[in-house]
């Protein structure tokens, strides 16, 4: 078995033990949120002049923004004080680095585990949009492994830079100033085109916007080749940069 | 100390050995090599480069200069099927604290892909081996700092290694939790087991060591067995004396009394190979010390000698 699988071994051997309570918080949390915002908040949109956002209900034009969303949200949680942790509190990487396993099996193994997380997380939120009846295009296979795309493009910079935190102060300063604004106006709610120029473009520099952009093109059915490999691209070169500095940052720090 | 010739069957081989920290020179091109079934030593004051070295032997630092062969092997090329062959003991305690204690041991087992019904069968032995077998379904986190210390062991032992590393294996425990440690590493080494391990600890370097080497600020500063140490650097006795009055008056007095005399603040040391022949000279000079201690010499002393009273001065 390769050093990475074994990494990605030990941290599945933890969440078997963690694993119902995760899958229901899965689970709950986009319930809550296409039943509240979506059906709720649709509601009065709905009543609006124009009824829909971009020929769909509200409930369905938020659905897939959620989605990635929450595979950025999950990427940051895991991203954080879990690689801090076995970084420097708990020291779990210096026990598997006395063992044949390398800096590049950790990198490797931790962003095997987040792709799984992100599956998982992912799959629960599909499946629930669909009870929802918020997807309406066979093109909506594609959402899933887009938003879990979505969330490396977040999750793998966001590791290489967690390795060299000392203390969770940065972690707070991440989740108020860059995931909750992203959250909030990365797309998921309202189209960015509404945003001041400025502040749209910005959104554009971010992995979310492509997120957002692609997974609702997809499961709304409007879905075009040539933007959505733009969108890929863009997040598939947030990721390959963040494990190519995850790399670099992990061997400073544990292999000095 | 004259550099042994290079020895193919050496277990550890280092010439030249050098570990720099950007301007920081951790490491100063330090020579030795360690055979296969001796307990060898790095003695030194914090800071003098003995973890530093301790990482790159486990093919963990890189090496920053000069030669160094692991198991024959160059930790720059061969570092996994080096580790792949090792223990290590690191100063700070990695153990994992989601895990109970034995699944410590057959999961850690798991990255050297050890299958896991011997990985079972060699956790129950171990962790009889350093006396855990009743706290085998524990949490890691009650455990006392010796326990701990000892599954750490256990660990580091679970891939059956040839060479054992221990960065500092006793630091921090109480008299009764060291006492464990050795002699559990003793029986280790009379397996077989080639240990490595660094301390600061005189009598620790004694009890364990067959030969060692001192550091100091980086560089190798004495090299030998604990008792060629003791008979280079030291006497075989010393004795310790302490005044009612100021020491420095006495200096003239205890002329020609001892190989070496040290006044410090609190004490006089005399270094001699008969210290009560020494005790009583003092006496029929007239001098009334307020205590007498005749003792052997001790790698402490050794180290004090080479290294210097630094933080004393």
């Amino acid at each position: 078995m390769s050093g990475a699988l074994k990494v990605l071994a030990h941290h599945l051997r933890l969440y078997r033990r963690v694993w119902k309570g995760s899958v229901f918080v899965s689970f709950v949390s986009p319930v809550l949120y296409l039943a509240s915002i979506g059906v709720g908040l649709g509601s009065l949109v709905s009543r609006g002049p124009a009824h829909t956002i971009g020929g769909v209900s509200y409930a369905a034009f938020i659905a897939p923004g959620l989605l990635a969303a929450t595979a950025m949200m999950t990427a940051s949680s895991e991203t954080t004080f879990p690689i801090m942790s076995r970084v420097y509190w708990m020291r779990t990487y210096d026990a598997m680095l006395a063992s044949p396993l390398g800096v590049r099996d950790l990198v490797a193994g931790e962003i095997l585990w987040l792709t799984f997380r992100l599956a998982i997380v992912s799959l629960i939120f599909f499946l629930v949009m669909a009870a929802f009846q918020t997807v309406h295009s066979v093109q909506a296979v594609f959402a899933v492994p887009v938003a879990m795309l979505s969330g490396l493009a977040f999750g793998a910079p966001v590791m290489a830079w967690a390795a060299k935190q000392r203390t969770d102060t940065p972690f707070a300063l991440l989740f108020r100033f860059v995931v909750t604004p992203l959250f909030v106006l990365g797309g998921t709610f309202f189209p960015i085109d509404r945003l001041p120029r400025l502040v749209e473009g910005i959104a554009w520099l971010t992995p979310l916007a492509h997120g957002v952009a692609l997974t609702r093109a997809l499961t709304t059915g409007h879905a075009v080749a040539s933007a959505a490999l733009g969108h890929v691209v863009v997040l598939a070169a947030y990721a390959t940069v963040g494990i190519a500095a995850a790399m670099v940052t992990f061997r400073q720090e544990l292999a000095r | 100390m004259a550099a042994t010739p290079t020895r193919s069957d050496a277990l550890i081989h280092a010439r030249g050995l050098s570990k720099r920290f950007g301007n920081l020179v951790a490491v100063d091109a330090v020579d030795f090599d360690v055979d296969r079934g001796e307990a060898f030593g790095f003695l030194g004051p914090n800071g003098a480069g003995k973890t530093s070295t301790m990482r790159m032997i486990g093919c963990v630092s890189p090496v920053s200069g000069g030669i160094l062969r692991v198991l024959g092997m160059d930790p720059a090329i061969d570092g996994p099927r080096i580790r792949a062959r090792l223990g290590v003991v690191p100063q700070a305690d990695t153990l994992d604290r989601e895990l109970r204690v034995a699944e410590n041991l057959y999961t850690y087992a798991r990255y050297f892909d050890i299958p896991g019904p011997v990985a079972r069968q060699r956790t129950a032995e171990l962790l009889d081996f350093v006396q855990l077998g009743d706290r085998a379904d524990d949490e890691v986190e009650p455990l006392s700092g010796g326990m701990k210390r000892r599954l750490a062991i256990a660990r580091a032992l679970i891939s059956e290694p040839e060479l054992l590393l221990l960065d500092e294996p006793t630091t921090g425990l109480d008299p009764q939790a060291r006492h464990m440690v050795w002699d559990r590493l003793y029986r280790l080494k009379q397996r077989g087991v080639t240990i490595v391990l660094t301390t600061h600890y005189m009598d620790e370097a004694e009890q364990l060591c067959d030969r060692l080497v001192v550091m100091d600020k980086a560089k190798i500063v004495a090299s030998g067995s604990p008792r060629e140490l003791i008979e280079r650097y030291a006497t075989r006795e010393v004795l310790e004396l302490r005044f009612a009055i100021d020491a420095a008056e006495l200096d003239g007095k205890l002329l020609g009394l001892a190989d070496r005399v040290e006044v410090l603040p609190d004490r006089v040391l005399l270094y001699t190979d008969d210290g009560d022949a020494a005790a009583a000279a003092i006496h029929q000079r007239g001098l009334r010390p307020e205590s007498t201690l005749v003792r052997r010499s001790t790698l402490e002393d050794v180290f004090l000698h080479i290294t210097g009273r630094r933080l004393i001065e």
